[in-house]
């Protein structure tokens, strides 16, 4: 199992990269090409990574990578995968590096195809709740009540009126070989993850809780203990699907409250108690939901 | 020894793509083109064909799977039709400006709206300044000869740009003709597999492919696409040539021309409708009367020398078009006037068989008349002439 200590010292992705202070892609991607390794080939949709790794003539990726569209990431890296298996480099990753608009919006068509196809790919959801690279603007990964800037604070309507959509759910109803959430405030669990996808064959779904201080208007410095929060208050479960069987990997302590962590972000300032109860009520269903499909699994698998 | 069959259009393109040894195919149903991806999945299946065959989730991922393939260092291949090739115009300006040689059949059909299935070209003549080499072709046994002749041309290294093969709705897709095969020996020395040297996503040679691009860079990559597209002019003539040694069917290169020798007056066609001009040209000679036909076999690169120095032998010249640029005329026409700028005839443009509509001979002939007309006159009556057209004096 990898460790922190194990990461090779060699940078795939290097520093000099344009990232605003404290970008929560920019850390997980670093870490992610430390454990894929030289033999990878990445593909890009349009995000902000693309821009501030990448801006011509200058590169931070040490290893090839295509970007095309927005929305076709899963297709595109899946007939990447093919098209280098069929000239005899069956040893090469295929990652997409995608965002949550782009996968939860706009690219869901092609990922929900390449994961029924199970392609062979690992396929990355840099999560960090909103189109970020267009300046803010809400996407089905917004959380419920966050202000962007196309779901304002007005005197009439506050934020965003829906809840977060819940890919992972998504991704296991297509019962794909491995799919799991994590956080780089948890990163022995992230770093497993990182190198479970990497080992396995066929469709690996991962959804990265990424911070981004610019957008949910946050101090830069916080984009770890935000993301340590974003667990303990059960707001992001951490998961892993594997064998059509559900693990939850850390059960939140209660080390800080809901409330502790909206109040960090300019993007929640405006909630008002009755909104915090909606975001609990919120939080208790998915988690009697995940804890109904642990039980059942015990039932099924005859017992405690 | 070559064989000969009797096969539909679409028949024709997919043994094209099997005798190309297309390495990469994405996949999609859309009529009239359906045909084409059943036909390659049925090879693969067979163990005709060694390839990854794809079946996408929409025409949007079938163009997206095809240039990562092929940006990854594979012949790749797809086909489409009308709505699908709208959806994939997002798609279809990557491959050119990257430089990778995909080579797709269109079946020619109608865009929505209203809805149909039939043949028109407002599927594909929206999509010429994407830089894709544009071909039309007139029979079945073009099109599997063309989808030949397309690999060779699209991986050229002075062209590496995508071709679009078009092809009429029925007409030729669901159509059979007597068409001959050639051996995959003679396929195999007419067209090497293909080398990805200038783009791959390969490891041991780092490459980006795709960047992020500022005003500093973008338009040295324009200069650069639109010179491959000039390039392609004397690649499409060498390969036309080529093709006929090897097989002996000459298709003439840009254009095809028919009986402009002597001609008064010539009609520019696309597509099918050739045959029957053809016929038409024959007919009226015997009258004594002095018509010649260019088939346009390329839209783009738009054969310009070659249109103008048919047009500086006769005495009035007229465009076929199968779709119209609301307000403006058909794109063959459109395209013909910026070819025949300051020459003093009559240019007339003909727009028939929209919809898929049938183009028959008194339709066919009614044009050459207008054009004798004209010429007697020094000017024509209407310029853009709708031809069959309910409650529409031509």
């Amino acid at each position: 199992m990898i460790n922190i200590k194990d990461l090779p010292d060699e940078e795939l992705f290097t520093a000099g990269h344009t990232a605003c202070p404290g970008c929560g892609v920019a850390l997980v991607v670093r870490n992610l090409m430390k454990v894929l390794g030289k033999d990878t080939v990445v593909y890009l949709p349009a995000n902000c990574l693309l821009v501030f790794s990448a801006t011509y003539p200058l590169d931070a990726f040490k290893v090839p990578y295509l970007h095309l569209l927005f929305e076709n990431s899963a297709v595109a890296a899946g007939a990447i995968r093919r098209a280098l298996k069929r000239l005899g480099k069956e040893h090469v990753n295929v990652v997409a590096l995608a965002g949550d608009g782009g996968t939860a919006d706009i690219g869901m068509q092609a990922l929900s195809g390449a994961a029924e196809r199970n392609e062979d790919i690992i396929y990355v959801m840099v999560d960090n709740e909103a189109y970020m690279n267009t300046g803010i603007q809400r996407s089905g990964s917004t959380p419920f009540g966050a202000w962007t800037t196309t779901t304002p604070v007005g005197k009439k309507i506050m934020g965003k009126t829906e809840h977060k959509k819940d890919v992972m759910k998504i991704m296991m109803a297509h019962d794909v070989p491995y799919a799991a959430t994590a956080s780089p405030a948890f990163p022995a669990d992230m770093l497993k993850k990182f190198e479970k996808a990497k080992n396995k064959e066929g469709f690996r779904f991962l959804q990265i809780y990424t911070t981004c201080p610019t957008g949910w208007r946050a101090p830069s410095e916080k984009t770890i203990t935000l993301a340590k929060m974003a667990v303990e208050t059960g707001i992001f479960p951490l998961l892993e699907y594997e064998n059509g069987l559900l693990t939850v990997n850390y059960r939140p302590k209660g080390k800080y409250t809901l409330e502790e962590y909206l109040k960090i972000q300019g993007r929640f300032r405006h909630f008002t108690p009755e909104m915090v109860e909606e975001v609990k009520r919120w939080i208790d269903m998915r988690w009697k939901w995940i804890r109904t499909i642990e039980e059942g699994q015990k039932v099924v698998s005859g017992g405690e | 020894m070559s064989v000969s069959k009797v096969v539909t259009g679409n028949y024709a393109a997919a043994y094209g793509a099997l005798l190309s040894r297309i390495q990469f195919a994405a996949a999609y149903p859309i009529t009239p083109q359906t045909f084409i991806v059943e036909h390659l999945s049925e090879f693969v299946h067979d163990g005709l064909l060694d390839a990854d065959y794809v079946r996408v989730e929409s025409e949007h991922s079938a163009m997206s799977a095809v240039v990562a393939a092929e940006a990854t260092g594979v012949r790749s291949f797809t086909a489409t039709s009308s709505q699908g090739l709208a959806l994939m115009h997002e798609v279809l300006f990557l491959p050119s400006a990257l430089r990778l040689p995909i080579v797709m059949p269109v079946v020619n059909r109608t865009v929505a709206a209203p809805i149909g299935i039939w043949c028109e070209y407002n599927d594909t003549m929206p999509q010429r300044d994407s830089g894709w080499i544009q071909a039309y072709v007139e029979d079945n046994q073009e099109v599997l000869d063309m989808v030949i002749q397309a690999y060779k041309i699209a991986e050229n290294k002075d062209v590496l740009l995508p071709v679009m093969l078009s092809m009429d709705a029925f007409i030729l897709s669901h159509t059979v003709e007597p068409v001959e095969f050639p051996d995959q020996e003679a396929v195999d020395a007419f067209l090497p597999s293909y080398k990805a040297e200038h783009a791959h996503l390969w490891p041991e040679d780092p490459m980006i492919i795709g960047s992020f691009t500022p005003p500093e860079y973008i338009q040295e990559v324009r200069y650069q696409t639109d010179q491959a597209m000039k390039a392609a002019r004397e690649v499409i003539k060498r390969v036309t040539k080529d093709f006929a040694s090897a097989f002996g069917r000459n298709y003439g290169g840009l254009v095809e021309e028919y009986r402009t020798d002597d001609a008064e007056v010539v009609l520019v066609t696309l597509g099918t409708v050739t045959s029957t001009a053809r016929d038409v040209v024959d007919e009226m000679r015997d009258e004594g009367k002095k018509v010649g036909m260019v088939k346009l076999r390329y839209f783009r690169p738009y054969p310009f020398e070659e249109i103008r120095k048919v047009a500086e032998g006769v005495s009035a010249i007229g465009f076929y078009d199968r779709s119209i640029s609301y307000g403006s005329g058909g794109p063959s026409y459109i395209e013909g006037r910026h070819a025949l700028y300051g020459l003093e005839i009559p240019v007339m443009n003909f727009l028939a068989g929209l919809g898929g509509r049938d183009v028959r001979v008194p339709d066919i002939k009614l044009m050459f008349e207008k054009l004798l007309e004209a010429a007697r006159e020094g000017k024509a009556k209407k310029d853009i002439v709708w031809i069959g057209t309910r409650g529409v004096e031509p």
